[in-house]
């Protein structure tokens, strides 16, 4: 909401610095969005009269004007074609500064200085000023001088300065209004604000007409047949006179951001800026049957709106017609068909109320915001129709632009009345940890326009009806704890003391975050919606789990259209996006939540999950240096008994180097303890076909993880064991078996074969080539054998040892090879 | 024979003046001390000498062979000093050459945005809690006392799934959760993935992230709600930082405020952070609204309670420079490992 200081002066007096209105109307609750200077930088331009003009005689678009500044007569060469002589003008002097731009050109920073030259060889002792070039708002200077010279109207002293002639200084503040408070989007509702806030006296504009004529239903009839309409009033003024405003009332429209066009026009503007309360004009000429229905429309109806623009309207759209067709859309904007025009001698004015929903489904069904159409969708008092209405007449009448008709039509059925509301002064201290005497509280909500009746503890209070947010004992609260001052009051800590915890999901993603930022990797994030093309992108089967995704009824565009269901894809993108910005080596890592559909039952939220993806390429980086970090990982998150088992069929991974992640876990059943494998996640060197996809022509490696799974098969838990006393005995045997033999079975039969006094497995060469069969290699490996309550002899490691060997022989026809 | 004793140890002496390594000095060494040294033999031939003989040769021998160790290990200690010196001289370094990589890994910026800001309120006793990303239009709207024609609910601003179902607006269905679960005293923060319909440029993200704060008690004041407040802001962004509250409008608070703290950058006299007016907005807050505390069945004559909500892109953004929120998205690399 803009409010011009000055006119807000007109009813409330607030005589302070604009710093010091805006700073206190902030801590008051109006928050500020600008504040802005008007009429600054203009020194040395004054009024002047054109006394002749004359063609120059080197150009044909220059005239050379005789400009008569009270104490002298100064020439002036200008190209504008709207100069006539006998114009007031607004002259920038030689050496005079304005704020420009000029005609034409970009605007500066630091304004415009004047100086005395000659045009095309004739002697130019300064400018005409057009309104721009004094810093009026390209669309709020009226059309008659937009590209020309202002032509000033009325009367001022020859060489007067131009700022104070024109009243042209202001303080202008744009005020951010909260959609609680529309009745704050009119200068009455900003003055009741300002008011209350600087405890200055309120005064109310005035709405009493002189003289009416004839009776208005004689004119006009309305029917209303939507209850979409809670009011509508009508009223007619005859013997139009439409011509330009006085300068004050173009000024104030100016000063709002709006452009003066007719006096009409712009008494409509001035008092919905004034109340809050729209108004049209219709000319009565155009209103079929000298009627007014107010009805919802015809499907499929077209309607041109006083834009030029032709609208498709809709059955729920509410539309003000006449006897035959519709002459405008309600609250939204009036038709091309109806307006008021240069001869208009008769009008019918609409001050009405609809409901704010509609308005503002229509507004936005149409793509048409109008100030109008904002107003009404943040609501407004319908109380306010008939005085708003008044107040146009009044002003109709003594500007003497028209003659008032008696009477008004009001439509309005149900009457909304204040409602009393009941605050307890205990409570608001209570709430506000103040102390604060009931009179005090009184003031306040008095200085707000409020009846406060009620005794002792009891406050029972009735706002204007413009204040709709009043509704509720807190309401009450906000009221007294604004006025009093957010500021004032106290700063105190909540008494008592809870221990603060957090969920185990949360702390075991803080772990994983922390440890793979320690291993080197790099978090990263990204959005939750993707394309439904990464499931192909990706390879995923037809009918695999990842493809049961969310969809978004209104997504920002097909890319975004639904709910992640894994991160890999997302983690692929942003793999592919560093890779084509030619960074060589990348780690990182995103822990995110991902969605799936609820299958059990599709109408329950879906099914959401934290998975851990981890990502890599670049030199050093390979399956074993994923696995690594995989392995660390889990590890510290109390996973430690895993295997990894090739999987060869899933789509994003090279099938030869692909791995299932499984841990054990202890499900709890009735009948006991069963311990049970569970997957954890995937990992894999990526599909070069998935690379080609992405664009990336480096081999990469992807792990996805899943939060739950780990937290299943996941125990903290951490219990010492003793520092072995005595030494251990350590083994090592090569082994040539077939190629097809993983070392992971091999291990297993190590460990099964052995009893407990073998501690360590370790691989630590495998050998393929000239000294080894082909089909075959040479897997080595380090046995670690201790006793932990005793030395342990040769003898005693020889018999397990020999009988790993066996078995290993027997079942992997693995062959001991000469070290 | 005490000229041939006086002989050698001079001749010692002489040598052992002359020597430079631990190797010359050890050959001394064997020379006269060895199984076959000079001092040795004479103790050899003493075999034919009388008793009386023996005994004084002995003693001059005795007396030789001890000044001669002493100067031996004198002279050790000397070249093995100057050994020393020498090599350590030869293995000097440049120390100015880069240390061998060990990459340490980054948090997202918003991440450490986050559990700074989640820290702070942890220091105050509050729990961590956690709610869906999507939600109800129950949890989202509804009973966050949001009016069924409010803004906010239209398919421009909110991503649906359905029409009951959304992604969450904003962090606040955690407070409705928790009044719902839990018994007062509350106090919790719930950091969390928001959406709403924006289309990215350099300020507007469709996913952002929140955090939302909710305490509820016997006798919670507004009081309270600034101190709490006023404390994180000292926390998080210095002590010298001052606090305003200026009164605003939430349909879940009532009353409602937005807190601006002293810009951290300039301290208040005005910057190109802070834009000039030397205060930062950063929070929304306000008493919780008896309609939200009633969804939990909560008595709202015993207890009140306060609420905020804060974003993490706006502190981060805020805090570290960043100009452009599409760069938390966009996971360049070199964007990320700035955040050490």
């Amino acid at each position: 909401m803009i409010v011009p200081v000055k006119w807000l002066n007109d009813y409330t007096p607030v005589n302070v610095s604009a710093e010091e209105f805006c700073d206190r109307m902030i801590m008051s609750g109006s928050n500020l969005e600008t504040c802005t200077m008007m009429g600054t930088g203009i020194e040395g331009v004054v009024v002047g009269k054109i006394e002749k003009i004359e063609k120059h005689p080197d150009a044909d678009k220059l005239v050379v004007c005789q400009v008569n500044v009270g104490k002298e007569t100064v020439q002036i060469v200008t190209g504008a074609t709207n100069v006539f002589e006998g114009a007031l003008v607004p002259v920038a002097l030689d050496g005079a500064h304005i704020p420009g731009p000029l005609h034409g050109q970009p605007k500066t920073e630091d304004g415009v200085t004047i100086t005395k030259g000659a045009l095309r060889g004739v002697e130019s002792c300064g400018m005409l000023c057009g309104a721009g070039e004094l810093g009026i708002e390209d669309k709020c200077i009226p059309m008659i001088y937009k590209d020309g010279i202002w032509i000033l109207e009325g009367e001022y002293a020859l060489g007067e300065d131009i700022v104070t002639a024109l009243d042209l200084e202001d303080a202008i503040v744009d005020f951010e209004i909260t959609p609680n408070r529309p009745d704050c989007l009119a200068m009455l509702g900003m003055a009741r604000e300002a008011s209350a806030t600087f405890n200055t006296e309120l005064k109310m504009p005035q709405t009493k007409c002189k003289n009416e004529v004839d009776d208005v239903n004689d004119y006009i009839k309305v029917e209303v047949k939507s209850d979409l309409c809670k009011r509508y009033t009508a009223r007619v003024i005859k013997d139009l006179k439409i011509g330009q405003s006085p300068w004050w009332l173009q000024k104030r429209l100016i000063a709002a951001g709006m452009r003066p066009i007719n006096n009409i026009v712009d008494i409509t503007n001035f008092v919905m800026l004034e109340y809050g309360q729209p108004l049209h004009a219709f000319d009565i000429r155009q209103l079929a049957g000298a009627k007014i229905v107010v009805d919802t429309a015809k499907d499929g109806e077209k309607f041109v709106t006083l834009d030029g623009v032709e609208r498709t309207l809709t059955a729920d759209m509410l539309m003000i017609n006449d006897g035959e067709k519709p002459v405008a859309v309600a609250g939204v904007m009036g038709g091309l068909n109806s307006e008021i025009l240069e001869d208009t001698e008769v009008m019918v004015l609409e001050s009405a109320n609809f409901f704010s929903n509609s308005v503002r489904l229509t507004s936005k069904a149409l793509t048409l915001r109008t100030e109008a159409s904002s107003r009404y969708e943040k609501g407004i008092d319908p109380n306010l129709c008939e005085e708003a209405s008044d107040r146009f007449c009044y002003l109709v009448e003594s500007l003497g632009a028209g003659t008032v008709v008696k009477g008004i039509i009001d439509y309005y059925p149900e009457v909304e009345k204040a409602s009393v509301v009941k605050a307890r002064v205990s409570r608001i201290n209570k709430v506000l940890g103040l102390d604060l005497p009931r009179e005090q509280m009184v003031s306040y909500l008095e200085s707000l326009e409020m009846k406060v009746e009620g005794e002792g503890d009891e406050l029972l209070v009735t706002a204007p009806t413009v204040r709709q947010d009043i509704e509720i004992e807190e309401d009450i609260v906000e009221e007294v704890a604004r006025l009093y001052g957010y500021d004032n009051l106290p700063t105190t800590l909540p008494r008592g003391n809870k221990e603060a915890g957090e969920p185990l999901a949360k702390t075991m993603r803080d772990v994983a975050r922390d440890s793979l930022c320690a291993m080197g990797l790099n978090e990263i994030l990204t959005y939750s919606f993707v394309s439904p093309k990464v499931f192909d992108m990706t390879r995923i089967d037809e009918d695999s789990w990842e493809r049961g995704y969310v969809k978004i009824l209104n997504p920002l565009g097909e890319d975004y259209s639904v709910m992640r269901t894994f991160l890999t894809p997302n983690m692929m993108e942003v793999l592919a996006r560093n890779y084509s910005r030619k960074l060589d080596k990348v780690r990182c890592f995103e822990i995110g939540n991902c969605f799936t559909e609820n299958y059990m039952d599709p109408k329950a939220l879906p099914d959401e999950g934290y998975s851990i993806c981890i990502g890599a390429y670049g030199q050093g980086e390979d399956f074993f240096t994923l696995k690594g970090v995989v392995v660390s990982l889990l590890e510290k998150m109390g996973v430690k008994d895993l295997t990894f088992e090739a999987e060869s069929e899933y789509g994003v991974y090279h099938p030869g180097r692909c791995a299932r992640i499984v841990a054990k876990h202890n499900l709890e059943l009735e009948s006991g303890v069963v311990e049970e494998e569970i997957e954890v996640g995937i990992m894999g060197e990526v599909h070069p076909e998935v690379m080609e996809n992405y664009g990336i022509k480096t081999r990469c490696y992807v792990c996805e993880l899943l939060l739950d799974n780990i937290i299943a098969a996941s125990n903290m838990e951490i219990r010492f064991t003793p520092i072995p006393k005595y030494p251990a005995i350590s083994r090592d045997i090569a082994l040539l078996v077939k190629e097809d033999v993983t070392v992971g079975a091999i291990e297993k039969v190590i460990k099964d074969a052995a009893n407990s006094l073998l501690k360590e497995v370790k691989l630590f060469d495998v050998y393929r080539g000239d000294q080894v069969e082909k089909g075959f290699k040479s897997a080595a490996f380090s046995l670690l054998y201790r006793d932990n309550d005793k030395t342990l002899t040769d003898d005693e490691v020889s018999a397990v040892h020999q009988g790993v060997l066996k078995a290993l022989e027997e079942e992997l026809e693995a062959k001991l090879r000469e070290m | 024979m005490q000229e041939k004793l006086n002989e050698i140890l001079n001749r010692a002496k002489e040598s052992l003046e002359k020597a430079t390594s631990i190797q010359e000095t050890e050959d001394i060494r064997i020379q006269m001390l060895g199984k076959k040294g000079e001092l040795t033999s004479i103790l050899k031939s003493m075999k034919d000498l009388s008793p009386e003989e023996k005994k004084a040769l002995g003693m001059g021998v005795n007396k030789a062979k001890a000044e001669v160790e002493e100067m031996l290990q004198k002279k050790f200690e000397e070249v093995k000093t100057k050994a020393r010196a020498v090599k350590l001289q030869a293995e000097k370094i440049d120390v100015t050459e880069p240390g061998k990589e060990v990459e340490l890994g980054s948090k997202h910026p918003l991440t450490v945005t986050i559990e700074e800001i989640t820290k702070v309120f942890k220091n105050m006793g509050f729990s961590v809690v956690e709610g869906p990303e999507i939600e109800t239009v129950f949890h989202n709207f509804d009973a966050l006392n949001a009016g069924p024609n409010h803004p906010a609910r239209d398919m421009t601003d909110t991503f649906y799934v359905n029409e009951d179902i959304l992604l969450r607006t904003q962090t606040s269905p955690v407070q409705v959760r928790t009044l719902l679960k839990e018994e007062p005293p509350i106090r919790v923060i719930s950091p969390g993935r928001v959406f709403r319909c924006d289309t990215p440029d350099a300020t507007h993200s469709p996913v952002f992230h929140q955090i939302e704060g909710l305490v509820v008690d016997e006798g919670i004041t507004m009081a309270d709600l600034k101190g709490v407040l006023d404390s994180f802001a000292k926390q998080l962004f210095g002590e010298n930082t001052r606090t305003k509250f200026r009164p605003h409008h939430f349909p879940f608070t009532e009353p409602s405020a937005e807190m601006d703290v002293s810009c951290f950058k300039c301290g208040g006299k005005g910057c190109r952070v802070c834009k000039g007016s030397g205060w930062i907005e950063i929070l929304g807050c306000g008493m919780v609204h008896p309609n939200v505390l009633k969804v939990g069945d909560i008595d709202t004559e015993k207890y009140t309670g306060f609420a905020f909500g804060l974003g993490a892109e706006r502190v981060a953004m805020l805090k570290y420079e960043i100009d452009d929120i599409r760069l938390n998205y966009e996971n360049d690399m070199r964007y990320i490992k700035q955040f050490k």
